[in-house]
């Protein structure tokens, strides 16, 4: 129980952060028309991409000589940016096709 | 020192970017613009986590790190460049798995350093499950959406078997978190279990459905993220984890209102159970078949024509033959228009996306509600390739599974044209007594081939 609240205490901010990006969230797409929900998800898609900062942190971290750790935040890494990468030019790609029309 | 406080200062940057970008995705004209400025959001965060690293770290980690971020921009790039656009939605769902695996990783490789203490190890074994089965999840509903997992696969009980899975999964997180000692064996079996429980989550699911599943564990990886956030005391994995978590929850319920179906119905599979006590009462009656010929001759002649197009088109890659189809009637006076079920295509917004590509007027392009009294007046409805968003049973059924899903009410029309591969019933399992009306003509055929046919057809004329 103690762990706990000592836990949330040196954390506070961060569910601060947490409670308020709910509500955030939530409230910036509630006016999404559906003929945005594809390029939405997929934007929404490349900003999870931000696991890709975990990724690099975990690599920074790793002794130089432990090649199996490295070798596996190697992948991490490029897997998170492939999400991000991936994830942004595609959702540009989709938008492209709405502005021509303008 | 104060490299971390340029750091935060960054990633305070980096959020703000997220919530603009994500606001301004939501309206047509700020949409592009949005993507790129939490495009540089991410940019900058990326440089920043690295430049401004304090400690000792050997160059060959720096090395590393640019080789695994040039290797993913290339591949990422490339991929997303030459995808087609009828492809799209399995793109999306394959980066959302690369972001799933990404955070699955991180949590392998941080377990070691955090054995015994629970909240981390809770933390990380959170990030673990999620991001595996999110992981597993996109990968499945990838193959489903390219074509190469075709048929639902029920396996008897599965939502027992699923519930079980789940449970052993959970069991083991908990264990991990609370054990003093690493354990090896059990951490991969749980990474194990948490990939089977990925796959048996997405495996029933029909593609139909597959859009709200995509966007449910879009949200899963938002959520994977988050706990990247805490693990780290990192504020911008929090805020962009958090934001895709609510947003994309958001965004999968308003794709199941759209559909009229609960969002439990679509993850637990009351829907294919239910469609089969519906299909008891059978409609009855005869198709009427048409010829290309005959269809051509209608749709010339007519003063107005509104095409439906379906899920069928997508899968056809018919976007441009229909457009042409669109032209050559409007040349010959005819007015032509698209009614645009909100989940028509393969996703939400997918058919507008597809209809941009080929360059149909946007102006043409009508939302159900608006359409909906216009086909009273209509001479003549095209339905390629769509079936259940055109089902009347969703308003004079009760006993059917889709009542009360918003339909395009498109029997109101004076001729109904529908282009469909076969009789199979429509994802939904269910007979459409559309087809059997007496205004109805049948035009068999692969939505491609059909249309182009009509067009030389048109042309000849």
């Amino acid at each position: 129980m103690n762990e706990v609240l000592h836990f949330l205490g040196t954390h506070i901010e961060l569910i601060y952060i947490l409670v308020l990006s709910i509500f955030v969230g939530i409230e910036v797409i509630s006016n999404v028309p559906a003929v945005l929900h594809t390029p939405l998800m997929s934007g929404a898609n490349a900003i999870h991409g931000v696991v890709i900062v975990g990724s690099i942190i975990v690599m920074l971290n790793t002794e130089a000589d432990h090649v199996v750790l490295l070798s596996l935040g190697f992948i991490a890494v490029i897997l998170g940016t492939l999400n991000v990468v991936g994830g942004f030019v595609v959702t540009d790609r989709m938008l492209e096709m709405f502005k021509k029309k303008k | 020192m104060n490299n971390k406080y340029i750091l935060d200062l960054i990633y305070l940057v980096a959020s703000v970017t997220f919530v603009l970008g994500l606001k301004m995705l939501s309206g047509p004209k700020t949409a592009r613009r949005g993507n790129l400025w939490a495009a540089a959001g991410m940019g900058i965060a990326v440089v920043g986590t690295i430049a401004l690293h304090e400690g000792e770290v050997s160059p060959i980690i720096y090395i590393l790190i640019g080789l695994a971020i040039l290797i993913g921009s290339v591949i990422g790039w490339i991929a997303a460049k030459r995808v087609k656009m009828t492809a799209m939605p399995e793109m999306v769902s394959l980066f959302n798995g690369m972001g799933g695996a990404c955070a699955a990783l991180i949590s392998l490789l941080e377990y070691h350093h955090n054995v015994g203490l629970t909240l981390r190890t809770g933390i990380i074994m959170g990030g673990m499950i999620i991001g595996a089965v999110s992981f597993a999840g996109s990968i499945v509903a990838f193959l489903k959406l390219n074509g190469t997992m075709r048929k639902s696969i029920r396996v008897p009980q599965y939502n027992l078997l699923n519930l079980l899975v789940l449970i052993v999964v959970a069991a083991c997180g908990i264990y991990l978190s609370f054990s003093n000692e690493a354990n090896g064996l059990i951490l991969y079996t749980t990474f194990a279990l948490a990939l089977l429980y990925g796959f048996l989550f997405v495996i029933p699911i029909g593609g139909d459905d597959m859009p709200v599943v995509i966007s449910l564990i879009n949200s899963f990886t938002g959520l994977a993220a988050a706990f990247g956030g805490f693990l780290y005391h990192n504020q911008v994995m929090l805020t962009g984890g958090i934001l895709v978590g609510s947003a994309g929850t958001l965004l999968t319920v308003a794709m199941c209102r759209a559909m009229n179906r609960p969002l439990f119905n679509v993850i637990f599979g009351a829907f294919g159970e239910s469609a089969v006590a519906g299909g008891a009462t059978k409609t009855q009656g005869s198709v009427k078949d048409i010829s290309i010929t005959d269809a051509a001759v209608l749709m010339n002649y007519s003063k107005s024509v509104i095409i439906v197009p379906g899920y069928g088109l997508a899968v056809a890659q018919a976007q441009h033959v229909i457009h042409e189809l669109e032209q050559i009637l409007e040349s010959r006076g005819v007015q032509v228009k698209y009614a645009i079920h909100p989940v028509a295509g393969r996703m939400p917004g997918h058919m507008n996306v597809l209809l941009a590509e080929s360059n149909v007027d946007y102006g043409k392009l009508a939302e159900m509600e608006d359409v909906n009294p216009e086909f009273a007046s209509t001479d003549v409805v095209l339905v390629v390739g769509a079936n259940d968003v055109v089902n009347p049973a969703a308003k004079n059924d009760p006993s059917s599974p889709i009542y009360g899903m918003p339909i395009l009410e498109v029997e109101n029309a004076h001729h109904i044209i529908i282009n469909k591969r076969s009789m199979n019933a429509g994802y939904a399992g269910i007979d459409n007594e559309l087809f059997y009306n007496p205004k109805t003509n049948m035009l068999f055929g692969d939505a491609k081939d059909a249309l182009s046919k009509l067009v030389t057809e048109l042309k000849a004329m």
